[in-house]
């Protein structure tokens, strides 16, 4: 598979499909879209620069161990529901503030953080089992 | 249903999933430094477990509390029950972990941290707390699978050779299982429009769609004995259980199995019961043979290990004789039927301790001789008096001899079997609590009373007290360590057995909740239906 | 078009019986997948199939303008797949572990949990 033009264009195309995994990731909530799928691009990314570069590569490029990433998102979103318990409704109930950055209004809510949990825990699991999958044909 | 502001006291209901998740997340999160990794882990279960003691004190005093996740209305919102029933199974799981978690920080290796053991352990702990307390047929399913990731990955640990040969077994087996309880929801969902608990009691209640209905049970029942290990579909069990870590299999044979035994009485006794009722024949059969075989079962058994996975079975069966109460044409429901479940429950308490202190007492037993084969093992009555005592409480206790908590769900068990016109049904529980006693007498007689056998020491791999294999590392260097959890769950088992009036008032109470389940309803859904 | 999704269904259990009933455990693993589709299809298929419009509200509407499909058992069916899918990678690793350490996919020959030749217990002192 490291023929000269995949190796070239896999690090464009990571970057690519990792851009357009955060825009799906953030359209979600009204559109079809959301953490779970686009946790799946960004990890097929990564599966695609493993297959291109190596594996090593890309636990370099990653920084963190994939199921440190996956922990990271698991905390996030169960954080995100605990935060309703501290405001004092229900678990998981939706908080929405709309800060105004650079005039522009965001709107920022606790589906979005457990949506981004979500991306995050789908990202180290699968990027896990892939990476693991092709350290194993490589040996 | 709680509206509006939340009193404090109702976040219990979240809590125990939250705890679990949060320190599961955090402990994978330090994949590092795993030397901190007993000391973060300790603390969270001790709050875990302070969380189910919460949570059973505010449904023991208040009654049931339901919390609906993200605030959305009953039936479309994900709910979360607690009853007095799922809370009992709840303090008594986080009792349990609590003490596999003390006893692990001494018997899990450096390398067996690296491969996270202890997330693995509070990811399997968040499955089975939110598979008590959940309200939601299809949440249920979730929650089974969650904590079936986390047994795959405490089973596989370690990767010796019989650990992967029992892993497979038992993740197919159990995959196939819970594919069984998703066609069952698929058809529920079918049949009601609805997954909601307490939705499906109600028109479950109205509906004419018998026919259908009595298929779903069926098939409900298929998946939930194959979780619980009910005979004809227990051969997983005796397959794997003995297979990882003597603290993992504590953890197994204490927790994953009960998990099967309170959906069974969950689903097919408060939602279906008149399918329930048309089944009991059914019922009355598997658990007579399941008590059987796991009676049976447990003499045949040189290891000791692989004894206790068929008393674990034999348990199982115990626990099924409630679901085989009929009722009779025309009755209300008939008195049998309550306090066999309450019987069931009690024993249900009984078994998540008693089973998880007989596979950590076997770890110890291990680690002082080196072996777990009952052909090799010997003389620890004489060499650790205080920890033979305690082995045999334990065995009294499985065998259903008074005066430990086993004692007091079988006469329950046996006075409703014969209330309930099923004396066969009351002479096979006795039968195989003798059976059991024969298999405990054999234990002990053999591992603790005799001495050191001449010939076993002569192939003996390791002298006692020196150094020991690896997969018989138990109570590691700090004594301690092992004897902590043992003596509390001892304890547990004694104070159930001597004074057993508080606990049946607990069970009684669950069981009238199951059995007649508006209280669960009201909850949902407020008081005005 | 239910009837014939109910066909599908039908046809996709009885292969996946067939394979599970195998004895090598790559035939039981292609098994559990099918498994997996074929349950998912039954939960779509008690969804009840009303219409192709997917189930989302238009801008600056508060419900939806037509008939929409039923949108639960997607949301089932994509946490089953998701489920099944994990389990699928997980089995798939533990059966490859397996063949490379007992060198054998054959469950017959799995016999190290519960070794045949094991004899009676000590009967007596």
């Amino acid at each position: 598979m490291r023929t000269i033009i995949f190796r070239f264009t896999a690090p464009y195309l990571t970057s690519l499909m990792v851009l357009f995994s955060i825009f799906v990731l953030l359209r979600g909530h009204n559109e079809p879209g959301g953490g779970f799928i686009g946790g799946l691009i960004a990890a097929s990314a990564f599966a695609i620069y493993g297959i291109a570069c190596g594996v090593a590569p890309v636990r370099r490029a990653l920084h963190f161990h994939p199921m440190a990433i996956a922990a990271a998102g698991l905390m996030l979103a169960v954080l995100s529901g605990v935060l309703s318990l501290l405001i004092g409704v229900e678990f998981l109930t939706g908080l929405w503030a709309f800060p105004t950055f650079l005039g522009t209004e965001v709107a920022l809510s606790t589906p979005l953080f457990f949506d981004i949990g979500v991306y995050l825990v789908v990202v180290g699991a699968i990027s896990s089992i892939a990476l693991a999958l092709e350290e194993t044909e490589t040996d | 249903m709680t509206q509006g502001a939340v009193p404090l006291i109702d976040y219990s209901v979240i809590l125990p999933v939250a705890i679990c998740f949060i320190f599961g997340a955090g402990l994978l999160m330090m994949r590092k430094s795993i030397r901190w990794h007993p000391l973060i882990a300790l603390p969270g279960l001790v709050l875990l477990f302070l969380a189910d003691l919460t949570l059973l004190y505010r449904v023991a005093t208040q009654g049931t509390v339901t919390m609906m996740m993200g605030g959305w209305l009953p039936p479309f919102g994900i709910a979360f029950t607690a009853d007095l029933m799922g809370a009992l199974f709840l303090a008594a799981s986080g009792f349990a972990a609590l003490c596999c978690g003390i006893y692990a920080v001494a018997s899990i290796s450096k390398v067996e941290r690296r491969y996270g053991f202890f997330p693995l352990f509070f990811i399997m702990m968040g499955g089975v707390s939110g598979s008590f307390i959940t309200g939601d047929v299809f949440n249920l399913y979730v929650w089974f699978e969650v904590f079936l990731i986390g047994s795959f990955g405490l089973l596989i640990l370690g990767s010796r050779h019989e650990q992967l040969d029992g892993a497979t077994k038992y993740c197919f087996l159990n995959l196939v299982g819970t594919t069984f309880f998703l066609i069952a929801t698929g058809y529920l969902y079918g049949i009601f429009g609805t997954l909601n608990m307490a939705d499906i009691a109600q028109k479950a209640a109205e509906t004419d769609k018998t026919a259908m209905l009595f298929t779903l049970a069926a098939l409900y029942f298929v998946s939930f004995a194959m979780k619980a290990a009910a005979f004809p579909l227990n051969f997983w069990l005796p397959a794997s259980y003995h297979t990882p870590r003597f603290v993992v299999s504590a953890l197994f044979a204490g927790l994953l199995t009960k998990v099967g035994i309170y959906a069974a009485i969950r689903i097919n006794l408060m939602l279906f019961p008149p399918e329930r009722a048309e089944l009991s024949a059914v019922f009355a059969w598997v658990a007579a043979l399941t008590m059987l075989v796991g009676g049976l079962g447990a003499l045949a058994q040189t290891d000791l290990r692989r004894l206790l996975n068929y008393v674990v079975i034999a348990g199982i069966g115990t626990m099924f004789v409630a679901l085989a109460m009929p009722v009779p044409d025309g009755d209300a429901v008939p008195s049998s039927l309550s306090v066999g479940l309450s019987g069931t429950i009690f024993y249900a308490l009984h078994s998540i301790v008693v089973m998880t202190a007989l596979y950590l007492a076997a770890g110890v037993a291990a680690h002082l001789t080196g072996t777990s084969s009952l052909r090799e093992m010997g003389g620890l009555w004489r060499s650790n008096p205080l920890f033979a005592a305690v082995m045999l409480i334990l065995l009294f206790a499985v065998s259903g001899l008074p005066p430990f908590s086993g004692f007091w769900p079988k006469v329950a068990l046996v006075r409703a079997s014969i209330s309930g016109d099923l004396p066969w049904l009351a002479a096979m529980v006795l039968v195989s609590g003798f059976l059991l006693t024969i298999a405990s007498a054999r234990v002990f007689a053999l591992g603790f009373w005799r001495p050191l056998p001449p010939i076993a020491a002569a192939d003996r791999k390791v002298e006692p007290g020196g150094v020991v294999e690896e997969k018989f590392l138990a109570a590691g260097p700090d004594r301690a360590l092992s004897a902590i959890p043992l003596f509390a769950l001892t304890a547990f088992v004694i104070a159930a057995g001597v004074w057993p009036q508080w606990l049946f008032d607990l069970t009684d109470g669950a069981a009238a909740g199951i059995v007649d389940p508006s209280g669960y309803i009201s909850s949902v859904f407020g008081d005005a239906p | 078009m239910e009837i014939a999704l109910c066909f599908v269904v039908a046809a996709l259990f009885a292969v996946t019986v067939y394979l599970i009933l195998s004895k090598h455990i790559i035939r039981m693993l292609l098994g559990v997948v099918l498994l997996g589709n074929s349950v998912n299809l039954l939960i779509f298929t008690n969804g009840r199939i009303q219409s192709i419009v997917p189930p989302i509200i238009p801008e600056g509407l508060e419900v939806p303008g037509e008939m929409i499909a039923n949108p639960l058992p997607q949301a089932l069916i994509l946490t089953a797949i998701v489920i099944s899918f994990s389990f699928f990678a997980f089995l798939l690793v533990l059966s490859y572990r397996a063949f490379q350490d007992l060198d054998t996919d054959d469950t017959d020959e799995m016999r190290i949990a519960e070794p045949e030749d094991e004899g009676l217990p000590p009967l007596g002192y």
